[in-house]
């Protein structure tokens, strides 16, 4: 198998009675752009919890770079570079933009946290602000997580999870509570830095519009299970996934 | 940056060392008192900038009290120096039997299992009268290096030892308030999912900070027994705990000189309304923090810090 390769293997999942996961299994190569869609419930959310590490599956297997990660801490996925951003942006309110960002920094450093470096000594911020610049929120450094937009604590979140070594990157809704003439110029933004950085990429999207645009590939999601994987116009245009997915013809 | 941190320490010992000069007697015990509980509300802070507050401190203020005491007695050591450390090497053991227990709990349960343990240690010191029971026990002046002082001497060179302590130790806490690790627990108090989906483990800052706090609270409790030259179970007790708490909550956690205004505040308000109105001096008290909630959310702290406030 080659680095970075992202292996799901009849990964199964029940809450109860519902079946959220149901013998879920791709391969997504590194570097490439895929898009989950499916309606709410289909199991989309579920299968990034569980390559995150939020949930554990009950039966199968995640592999990254030929070791099974099913069942590992969130933090011990995410120092194996699968990093995520969350559908509601996961910030620390009571912190301006650049500490947020000095907190990912810091956490990401090379020689881990320090109990006497300075958080913001003067190469971390210049780090953080290079971030901000680079996702365009850097005019907001100053500014606490409640006076921003939805827009741009998406990118922040996003930002968040690029500071450190990042190999896949799975994002919930990157678009979702963003404004509708901000969602394409966010997905330019976010993209873009993902693939320039070889970053592979999940994410999660109910536009049709954006998933064309953005994905290479689309796994769509129902009732706990993948009926469709394939490239965007193929599964689109698959009946059983208007049918059940997304309700007619792209 | 760092530079201002050394400053500040430097003027606030010279400050804090001139009442050694102008402090008639019972105002260098009072400062001494307030401060020594300073320290063990200076950890109950660093727990608070994680997001829980330990109900529970006078535990690690009791080890330390009876582990100096203990120590003195049965030892012969008497080296003020040697006691402290002692005592705080004893509640770091503790702290780290325990710190990783309690680090798995937040808010309330957090609060009540350490009220909990604490409340244990009260109990089981009370049934042991082979140290002295409810009655507690005494312990002699402490030594300097040698050096045994009496009378008015030994309550300036005590004075100045808890100063000295104060301010080391407020220097080393404000330093990791500001690092990288300080900057990560403030982050976890707003939002532990997104600090371990960066990859680090709320847990382990969870149990920094609750070892750091007993490592304060035996050192506090240890100054504090060498004071009053006598210690009790009620070290240990739930009201001594909530003292801790009170003087916390009266100085926020933004800033490391606000835990000690707020303990001598609260020393200067209990030792005068005890003496003036001795029947509702809690009342008082109790006025007195309902004032600052209201009007300084944040605490004594807010005044000084630079730190945005969120109003939201």
């Amino acid at each position: 198998m080659s680095a970075g390769v992202l292996e799901v293997r009849d990964v199964q999942k029940s809450f109860g009675a519902v079946t959220a996961a149901k013998d879920v299994s791709v391969t997504v190569p590194q570097g490439s752009v895929y898009s989950l869609i499916g309606t709410n419930g289909a199991g989309k959310t579920t299968f990034v919890n569980m390559v995150t590490g939020y949930i554990k599956p009950d039966a199968g297997q995640i592999n990254f770079d030929g070791r099974d990660i099913a069942g590992l801490a969130p933090r011990q996925i995410t120092r194996l570079g699968i990093h995520r951003s969350f559908q509601i942006a996961q910030l620390c309110n009571e912190l301006t933009v650049e500490e947020n960002m000095l907190v990912a920094g810091a956490i990401h450093g090379k020689t881990g946290p320090s109990f006497l470096r300075r958080a913001d000594d003067g190469s971390a911020r210049d780090r953080a602000l290079a971030t901000l610049e680079r996702f365009n929120i850097a005019e907001h450094r100053n500014r606490l997580i409640p006076e921003l937009s939805g827009g741009v604590k998406k990118l922040l979140d996003i930002a968040m999870a690029m500071a450190g070594e990042t190999q896949v990157m799975l994002l919930d809704e990157p678009t979702s509570g963003v404004a509708a003439d901000e969602k394409f110029p966010i997905m330019d933004l976010v993209i873009e830095a993902l693939r320039a950085e070889g970053v592979t990429v999940i994410f999660v999207e109910h536009d049709m519009d954006i998933v064309t645009r953005y994905s290479e590939r689309v796994l769509a999601f129902y009732d706990g299970q993948i009926i469709a994987d394939d490239a965007p116009d193929e599964v689109l245009s698959d009946p059983e996934v208007q049918r059940y997915v997304t309700g007619g013809p792209a | 940056m760092r530079m201002s941190v050394y400053l500040s320490a430097i003027i606030a010992f010279v400050a804090l060392a001139a009442g050694s000069i102008i402090l008639p007697d019972w105002a260098m015990f009072l400062f001494a008192m307030a401060l020594a509980k300073g320290l063990v509300c200076l950890g109950i802070i660093g727990m608070m900038r994680g997001g829980v507050v330990s109900f529970g401190q006078g535990l690690y203020y009791c080890i330390g009290a009876y582990t100096a005491t203990l120590i003195a007695n049965h030892l012969g050591v008497s080296d003020i120096f040697l006691l402290t450390l002692l005592s705080a090497a004893v509640c770091l053991v503790v702290g780290l039997v325990f710190g990783p227990l309690l680090s798995n709990y937040r808010g309330i349960f957090f609060a009540m299992l350490s009220l909990a343990l604490s409340m244990v240690l009260y109990g089981s010191l009370s049934k042991m009268s082979f140290i002295g029971g409810t009655d507690g026990l005494n312990i002699g002046a402490p030594t300097f290096l040698g050096w045994a002082p009496e009378g008015r001497p030994l309550q300036t060179a005590l004075y100045l030892y808890v100063v000295a302590i104060v301010v080391i130790s407020g220097t080393l806490m404000r330093i990791y308030f500001d690092s990288e690790r300080g900057l990560i627990t403030l982050a976890t108090r707003d939002n532990e999912l997104r600090v371990e989906y960066l990859g680090a483990s709320v847990r382990n800052l969870m149990t920094y900070n609750y070892v750091f706090g007993a490592l304060l609270g035996g050192i506090g409790g240890t100054i504090a027994v060498l004071a009053l030259g006598h210690v009790d179970p009620e070290f240990a007790f739930w009201t001594t705990s909530g003292e801790f708490v009170f003087v916390a909550i009266l100085a926020g956690y933004l800033s490391v000189p606000a835990v000690f205004v707020a303990a001598i505040i609260l020393e200067l308000v209990r030792s005068f309304s005890n003496l003036y109105f001795p029947n509702t001096w809690q009342l008082a008290l109790g006025i007195f923090l309902l004032v600052v909630i209201v009007a300084l959310p944040n605490g004594l702290g807010s005044l000084v810090s630079k730190r945005k406030e969120n109003k939201t």
